[in-house]
């Protein structure tokens, strides 16, 4: 009795959710299709492990100095060497990847609501407050993102939060202008309409309705820019307006260690490699989702 | 169309506008202090307020921003505390400097991302096709700053190709100024071994904005392509019996061309933005490397100057993308 009505609940479900379903498969059957998604998929998964266990995967710690062991070369006890301060450099890349991942959640975290609720209400109500959040999306725009970031960074003072703050800055009116597009074409539907003239109130309406719909356009465009916002970063960090030693921060071990690369090369070639492949690996998986995602491209592709 | 151009323009102006004012905005709510940052910590009161007086920091904000608008209009932005110079002067030094770095390596991106790109569709899904797909996935990954230093690593210690850095060498007077490029100018002044002497120097930089640039163009060029070369009319050109070469060049690229267009466009902002990282790795005396300086010194009035002018030249190229489209593509009405 119990195992019918289990099977006959599985058996709705399935059935109400079946498009659903077979959207998940489709995309997981196009994942397991295109090989480059798969590898930045696990270099992802790689980072954040890294990440996670970053304390018991290092080999020793990121931030205690040994001047007595200062720029060794690779070695079998320092795989990829050790810096100025005789910290080894592949522990420090290895707490780097931690920085950089908390980065980019940060960003998106503060972005993707910012974004879709200045995007919601502007598509939503138009009119002058459309207009209003437009144009001071414009003006951010108007700006090259690391100017703008370096500016805002620097006004606020360099240090890891505020770079945060800034990048956060320079990118949500991406956000809410994809989510304004979104709205204002969802707002013509008749569904919406019909919920109008149920008396909804436009809070629900705008929450329960729309945004559903808005969001997976936009965190496919989040995917996108994860690497962005990693290069941002480490740009910042390079130039002296980001992160502050003794931060085992990628873009700042590449700035303190320039100084050595001539004479102990290993010193800023490392951390170089983390923050490629990072990238790498970022748009890998952008370009892959987005490809997933777009169904003119799904025809493309066949 | 002429109502979207203008309406265009307008927007263009309201843009500048807010630009200027955020940029001002943003430099004086730092809480830090810029002329504690230039005279140290143990300057005397009297000093400090005499260079506050001087630089119209006593002043409320809003008679502040009216002054930087008036200053502004005469493209006058005051004196660098770094530099001792006025800014605009300053600027008018290394802003060529940029422009000849951007247009190089632009030059650069185009003429490989194009006919990469090209190559990579005809021979979609082939061996050309995936190593040009890696180099330019790899490309529009790479931080520009490392892959600077890997050349000077490279390429100048190891194998000599490039010079250390900066502009011209120590021997070697720049050419008599008429556009600031110094390019251009030795060609002028019909100072040939000044001319390489800049080439070999720009070389450097150059390669390293112009690959990322080429992957981002050669990603463009390739997905455009490959849209048009499914159109039937493409089918019915090679039905014919035309040129492969023909098919590809004049039917199918044409066509796939507004998109790559758009990107060589917005290809020029990220120079722009690149300079700063690669010229501050260079050591190339241009706009990028002044505004990194002037931001790590709190030099106020550099930092507004060069962040304005930045904005404008990223503002304006926009713009200039934007009209292109409108000018180019029959089936876009406004």
């Amino acid at each position: 009795m119990v195992r019918e009505n289990l099977q006959n609940w599985i058996t709705s479900w399935n059935k109400k959710h079946s498009s659903e379903i077979s959207d998940f498969k489709e995309a997981v059957y196009l994942i397991r299709k295109s090989p480059l998604t798969i590898v930045g998929l696990s270099i992802i998964l790689m980072l954040i492990i890294v990440a996670i266990f970053a304390p018991y995967i290092a080999p020793y710690d990121p931030i205690t100095m040994h001047l007595d062991n200062r720029l060794a070369p690779p070695s079998k006890a320092h795989l990829l060497g050790t810096d100025e301060l005789g910290r080894d450099i592949l522990s420090r890349i290895i707490y780097g990847a931690g920085i950089a991942l908390k980065i980019m959640i940060i960003v998106l975290a503060i972005d993707l609501p910012l974004g879709i609720l200045l995007g919601l209400i502007a598509g939503y109500f138009g009119g002058w407050i459309d207009e209003i959040i437009m144009r001071l999306s414009d003006i951010f725009m108007a700006f090259p993102r690391l100017i703008l970031a370096m500016a805002i960074g620097t006004a606020l003072g360099p240090n890891l939060r505020n770079t945060m703050i800034a990048i956060a800055l320079t990118m949500w009116p991406v956000y809410a202008r994809l989510a304004r597009g979104e709205t204002l074409s969802i707002k013509e539907r008749t569904f919406i309409e019909a919920e109008k003239a149920l008396g909804t109130s436009n809070l629900k309406i705008l929450v329960f309705n729309i945004l559903p719909l808005c969001l997976s356009t936009l965190i496919v465009r989040a995917t996108l820019d994860m690497g962005n916002i990693i290069r941002i970063a480490a740009g910042m960090s390079f130039l002296g307006l980001g992160a502050q030693p003794p931060t085992p921060d990628w873009g700042l071990m590449i700035s303190t260690g320039r100084k050595f690369l001539i004479s102990q090369w290993w010193v800023p070639t490392f951390p170089g490699f983390a923050i490629l492949l990072a990238i790498f690996g970022f748009n890998l998986l952008g370009d892959g989702i987005r490809d997933i995602s777009d169904p003119h491209l799904r025809r493309g592709r066949q | 169309m002429l109502k979207y151009i203008v309406k265009r323009l307008i927007l263009f102006v309201i843009v500048i506008f807010g630009v200027v004012t955020v940029t001002f905005f943003l430099s004086h709510v730092i809480p830090s202090d810029p002329v504690g940052a230039i005279l140290g910590e143990n300057a005397p009161q009297e000093l400090v307020e005499k260079i506050e007086r001087q630089l119209g920091l006593d002043l409320p904000l809003g008679q502040q921003y009216t002054r930087y608008i008036k200053g502004l209009i005469n493209w006058n932005f005051g004196i660098s505390l770094r530099t001792q110079k006025q800014v605009s002067e300053d600027m008018r030094v290394y802003f060529p400097a940029t422009i000849e770095l951007a247009l190089f390596a632009l030059f650069i991106a185009i003429i490989f991302g194009i006919s990469i790109g090209i190559i990579s569709a005809v021979k979609r899904n082939l061996l050309p096709d995936n190593i040009s797909r890696v180099f330019s996935l790899v490309g529009i990954s790479m931080p520009a700053f490392w892959l600077g230093l890997l050349f000077i690593l490279i390429l100048y210690y190891h194998l000599g190709l490039i010079p250390a850095g900066g502009r011209l060498s120590p021997h070697i007077s720049p050419p008599p100024m008429v556009s600031g490029l110094y390019l251009l100018d030795s060609l002028i002044a019909g100072q040939f071994k000044t001319f390489w002497d800049a080439l070999y120097h720009l070389l450097g930089p150059a390669l390293v904005l112009g690959w990322i640039q080429t992957a981002y163009i050669c990603r463009v060029t390739r997905s455009s392509m490959l849209e048009v070369l499914n159109e039937e009319y493409i089918r019915t050109a090679r039905v014919k019996g035309l040129k492969e070469k023909i098919v590809i060049f004049k039917h199918a690229f044409r066509n796939a061309s507004i998109p790559v267009l758009t990107m060589i466009g917005i290809s020029f902002g990220y120079l722009l933005e690149g300079s700063v990282l690669t010229e501050t790795v260079f050591g190339y005396p241009g706009l990028g490397r002044y505004a990194v300086n002037s931001f790590l010194s709190l030099d106020l009035n550099a930092v507004i100057g060069s962040v304005t002018l930045i904005a404008i030249c990223y503002a304006l190229s926009n713009l200039i993308v934007d009209l292109l489209y409108v000018a180019l593509d029959p089936r876009i009405k406004y």
